[in-house]
């Protein structure tokens, strides 16, 4: 048993994404208060060229100590059999004092099932660590905060972004990579069949100026007319959030949030959005947020710049009618 | 197709929360339970299955206030089996509760076993996958759309920006899901109270709940909401006159 803190690199067709970062940047600071280093886990297939890129101008190599690769062609894209496989042969052997894995397709894919093969505690959701090695996880939509000491020997940990910057995870230093060797892969249960890509949508909500966006608030079908008629009378679009994707109220391509699209308008106006983390990571690069949610609690004014309480069915025509007339003067 | 569905229930979000005296979990007292809605789109997608190919679907839910009408409108919409695990399961972890799910689904011997793939006040993992765990079966997460074969099933797996991965999984498995194929059904509070009547829930006992594995958690608090935020009040005019002010300041009007 050692004081290492592993971070489990997750990457999608040859891309490492944005929570690796974010990973290795709180892996750092429990690190220093353990005393340990930050190792990245890298499973993959001739994906060394995934430890960094020269190419970018800063240099954006995993801010690690070191990188244990794990090559193997069943490790190329990401199927929890084999990973699974091969991370538990890992953990059992290393022992390290934590391992971080995205709170993620991925990532979620993994640590639970590893936390009762190998018998090892797990935290879920966790946002950022204290200097002291407690974890702060958020629960319920964001609306709560849970805090504990990292439970023992090994710790296995899902991260939720918000908490580090994934600049803090990038380094300009190449870490020193060290070949691991993987434990043999048969009659693995999960495969990959292929992929498929996103529905091309009528509008690309990525890069729309002006996001009028409901939520659940917004009721049913019929009442999405309404956030049209505003978004039209303001030149801007319509999106949504994941449940009124889900009841079929917008189309999928309009989805905002972690399982959609990262959105980034000079104005966001969300109506009727609580504001779960899942969504928030999808709103945080819009220049201005402003929210109408009759909850005072609702963690999207922890991210609105303006917000107001007023039931959007009170306020939503009355609104429409002011903006035309603004435009009309 | 022999098809379990394990459900839990889940804090009402639309109610305030609030931390007891303890300082370290939920008041209980004002708490409204709920059906985790990522598991009200599993037996969804279990009764489509159904629909599509026969077969049986299985409700397994833990005995916590609430449940029989949780139960009782799942056979509304379909279900044929429904099992309630006894127990004291007020203030139980995830993987106290996969290890009571266990026994109960290894009677039932599924080809296929569903759950939403996460819940509101997961701390210590999800269910699906920690049930994966105790029953070794494989696991996938995040799956919105499932199609069964001859002893696999090839399901659609959900990345960022609306990127599917189609898998294929050798059954019996267990699904973590995202979103059924089509929006859960409603069904009128009529039937359920006509399946209250018609119906049965079978019961099981759970035998010691086993927390081993989560985490001890010290202090629970409220995160501040809305003090960020710059609050516009007053009539839906004068809220419209300011939003108006500000989007002329931030030069999109």
């Amino acid at each position: 048993m050692n004081q290492d803190i592993y971070v489990v690199i997750e990457h999608l067709r040859g891309q490492v994404t944005e929570i690796s970062f974010v990973m290795l940047a709180g892996a750092r600071e429990l690190a220093k208060g353990l005393g340990g280093n930050v190792v990245a886990v890298l499973l993959g297939h001739n994906a060394q060229g995934l430890t960094g890129n020269p190419s970018a101008g800063s240099g954006q190599y995993l801010a690690a100590d070191k990188v244990l690769s794990l090559d193997h062609p069943a490790l190329a894209d990401f199927t929890s059999d084999a990973y699974q496989k091969v991370l538990a042969a890992l953990i059992a052997k290393d022992q390290p004092r934590a391992v971080l894995f995205g709170s993620t397709s991925i990532g979620t894919d993994l640590a639970s099932t590893l936390s009762i093969k190998l018998g090892l505690p797990m935290v879920s959701s966790c946002r950022s660590f204290s200097a002291d090695g407690k974890f702060v996880s958020q629960l319920c939509g964001g609306k709560i905060m849970a805090e504990g000491d990292l439970p023992g020997p090994t710790a296995l940990i899902t991260m939720v972004p918000g908490g580090y910057k994934a600049e803090q995870g990038q380094s300009t230093q190449s870490p020193t990579v060290t070949q691991v060797e993987v434990p043999t892969l048969e009659t693995l249960r999960v495969t990959l069949a292929g992929y498929i890509e996103p529905e091309s949508g009528d509008v690309d909500i990525a890069k729309e100026p002006l996001l009028v966006s409901v939520g659940r608030g917004i009721q049913n079908k019929d009442n999405i007319v309404l956030a049209e008629e505003l978004a039209q009378a303001l030149g801007g679009t319509v999106s949504g959030s994941r449940p009124v994707i889900d009841q079929g109220w917008l189309a999928t391509s309009r989805l905002v949030g972690k399982s959609g699209k990262s959105v980034k308008p000079k104005v966001y106006l969300a109506l009727g959005i609580s504001g779960a983390p899942e969504h928030v990571e999808g709103i945080t690069n819009s220049d201005t947020i402003i929210a109408i949610n009759t909850d005072p609690a609702a963690p999207i004014f922890g991210v609105a710049k303006y917000g107001s309480e007023i039931d959007l069915f009170d306020l939503i025509e009355v609104l429409t009618g002011k903006v035309k007339q603004s435009k009309g003067g | 197709m022999n098809i379990v569905i394990v459900v839990k229930l889940v804090p009402d979000l639309v109610e305030e929360l609030t931390i007891d005296t303890s300082g370290i979990a939920l008041d209980t007292a004002w708490l409204r339970l709920i059906i985790n809605e990522f598991d009200d789109h599993a037996i969804e997608q279990g009764i489509l299955l159904k629909e599509r190919g026969g077969g049986s679907v299985t409700v397994v839910a833990p005995d916590i206030e609430g449940v029989d009408d949780v139960l009782f409108t799942a056979a509304a919409k379909g279900a044929d089996r429904l099992i309630k695990i006894k127990g004291d399961f007020a203030g139980v972890n995830n993987h106290a509760l996969a290890r009571a799910f266990t026994v109960v689904v290894k009677e039932l011997q599924p080809d296929l076993v569903l759950t939403g793939v996460q819940a509101n006040n997961d701390l210590d993992g999800s269910v699906g996958p920690l049930l994966a765990g105790c029953l070794e079966m494989p696991y996938i997460g995040y799956i919105s759309g499932v199609s069964l074969g001859e002893g696999k099933s090839r399901v659609h797996k959900e990345y960022p920006g609306g990127l599917i991965a189609e898998m294929d999984v050798t059954l019996p498995a267990v699904l973590g899901i995202q979103a059924a194929e089509q929006p859960p059904r409603y069904v009128a509070v009529s039937k359920v109270r006509q399946m209250m009547k018609t119906s049965t829930i079978e019961e099981r006992t759970a035998s010691g709940l086993d927390m081993a594995g989560g985490p001890t958690v010290s202090r629970m608090f409220q995160t501040e909401a809305g003090q960020r935020a710059t609050m516009l009040t007053g009539s839906p005019d004068e809220v419209a006159t300011k939003l108006v002010g500000i989007f002329k300041e931030l030069g999109v009007l």
